[in-house]
């Protein structure tokens, strides 16, 4: 699903945020990319999802070359992601059905199967009684479940999180690790991106350790040597 | 391809329907955006009414002008009545009028108010003359050629075209004409601008829902319908404002129209825009929001990318 051979990324700003990344994650798989602020987890995940693109090396993602891609691809790249904010990234201008509804809306499906797979999407976040409410109205741990909706709504086959659970107490991200984990049994491959060492204790996965912008540990690579 | 329309049926759908909300959302600014666009378009096409009018009106008067065949002081009523047929019968003549020595003195003296002192003078100075109407499709080198014809017959002393008058009208209509056009650029350039400042700030002001469509896959196309959409509709709700000016306007002005048009003796109406020149006017303001938040849009859109 994503592969990464020595990736390089430099900003303008003259520093290299992340330096030569190599590693690959299978479809089905579920890791954990971790470590400092600054380490370069948000600009893995940022590459990943085409934000920005690689400086140097060869990064491929659900079989697209992201160097490769043109700009007018970029939008039906990113319909086969679902992205998972720290900050949710919610629209208080709507209610949460139509929070939800967004990508499918984008990517025009008819109203009945909006209506069918936000409904769905909204149920298994446990949130289907507030379809109506704004979202401004909510808990955190309520609008984090929301953007999750949002992200699994159009069913992809990748689903990255950056720092899902930055905003929330344990028991709340505890649930929403469950809703990962839940997911990732059922065929999605999940990256997350959080320096929460108890949540990626607990989900028992695969762990990346970035610093200064390099994979200095990989727990899948350690197994593969055992 | 079926599937395709549809889905693309169905984007523009939404689209409308979430655009005509938005502005329902801020109708204040909606409003003003709308009364600019047409208090500013109703200059122009104000000027064309008035133009068009103008044109329509002197369209009825002799292109030709008049031709004025002064006859020698010794020609005899019964000899110029004979010229009178003559000319008549002359290709490109609609219109003959006679004016006898007698009938050019009483109006003399009636008009210019020497009527005394013309009494003193023992013989009657004036000559007869023939006003000569060309025919209504007379351009001015024919009735030049015309002139030309009509003076060399042997009873006239002196012929004059009255020509001058017509072709400065029509100079200056053209003239106005052209500065309808250069205001109307000019203006509608403006508008242009008044949409494009409107569809900036509502593009910035939604830099949050712009950024999270992106992330969710929404191309640049969809993401500036809505934008487009209501640049269009703006511009033809301001179109449909200045065309409401018009007509208020005109029936503000229709009663005293028609005071002075009896007072000249004539029915002269100012006709308001016809069916044609109105839905033109709706297109151009179509026409002109599109390209406004087209301009706007692809400026600003590329500016909001997510990070």
């Amino acid at each position: 699903m994503i592969e990464f051979v020595h990736v390089f990324k430099r900003y303008p700003g003259e520093y290299d945020a992340l330096k030569d990344i190599s590693f690959t994650l299978e479809r089905g798989e579920m890791a954990f990319v971790t470590g400092h602020s600054g380490a370069g987890k948000t600009t893995l995940l940022k590459l990943i999802s085409l934000i920005e693109r690689p400086t140097r090396g060869k990064a491929l993602v659900n079989g697209k070359n992201l160097n490769k891609l043109g700009l007018r691809r970029v939008s039906y790249f990113r319909r086969d992601l679902g992205i998972v904010f720290q900050n949710y990234k919610l629209l208080f201008d709507r209610t949460v059905y139509d929070n939800v509804a967004l990508p499918l809306v984008v990517a025009g499906l008819d109203r009945r199967e909006i209506g069918k797979r936000v409904r769905a999407a909204l149920d298994k976040v446990g949130l289907l009684k507030k379809e109506r409410v704004n979202p401004v109205v909510l808990s955190g741990g309520e609008q984090q479940r929301v953007g999750i909706a949002r992200a699994i709504v159009n069913r992809p086959a990748l689903l990255l999180a950056d720092e899902p659970t930055g905003n929330l107490d344990i028991v709340l991200s505890e649930e929403i690790l469950d809703l990962f984990l839940d997911f990732n049994h059922h065929g999605v491959t999940v990256l997350i991106a959080t320096h929460d060492q108890r949540l990626i204790q607990r989900a028992g996965k695969r762990m990346l350790v970035l610093k200064h912008g390099e994979i200095v540990h990989d727990s899948a690579a350690r197994a593969d040597v055992r | 391809m079926i599937r395709f329309l549809r889905t693309y049926a169905r984007r523009h759908t939404y689209v409308l329907a979430a655009t005509l909300a938005q502005l329902v959302r801020a109708p204040l600014a909606s409003a003003m955006t709308v009364a600019v666009i047409g208090i500013t378009l109703a200059l122009p096409t104000g000027l064309y009414l008035l133009i068009d009018n103008l044109a329509r009106m002197s369209a009825g008067w002799d292109a030709g002008g008049q031709i004025s065949l002064f006859l020698k002081r010794d020609t005899a009523d019964a000899a110029a009545e004979r010229l009178v047929q003559r000319v008549q019968r002359v290709p490109g003549v609609a219109r003959v009028d006679y004016i006898s020595r007698q009938q050019a003195l009483a109006e003399f003296k009636r008009l210019s108010g020497f009527g005394e002192a013309l009494d003193l003078l023992d013989r009657n100075p004036l000559p007869a003359v023939l006003i000569v109407h060309p025919s209504a499709a007379t351009a001015p080198d024919a009735a030049r050629a015309l002139l030309a014809q009509l003076s060399a017959l042997e009873a006239v002393e002196s012929a004059q075209l009255d020509l001058e008058w017509v072709q400065r009208l029509h100079a200056l209509l053209a003239i106005a004409e052209r500065a309808v056009w250069v205001l109307g650029g000019l203006l509608g350039l403006a508008v242009l601008l008044t949409v494009g400042n409107t569809i900036r700030l509502a593009v910035l002001n939604r830099r949050d829902e712009i950024e999270v469509m992106k992330l969710m896959g929404g191309t640049n196309a969809f993401i500036r319908r809505p934008f487009l959409y209501a640049g269009v509709i703006q511009g033809l709700l301001g179109a449909a404002t200045t065309w409401l000016i018009l007509a208020l306007a005109l029936l503000l002005l229709e009663e005293p129209i028609a005071q002075l048009a009896a007072l000249y003796g004539s029915d002269l109406r100012i006709e308001g825009l016809s069916p044609r020149a109105s839905a033109a006017l709706l297109g151009l303001g179509a026409l002109l929001g599109l390209v406004g938040s087209r301009i706007a849009v692809s400026r600003h859109l590329h500016t909001i990318e997510p990070t």
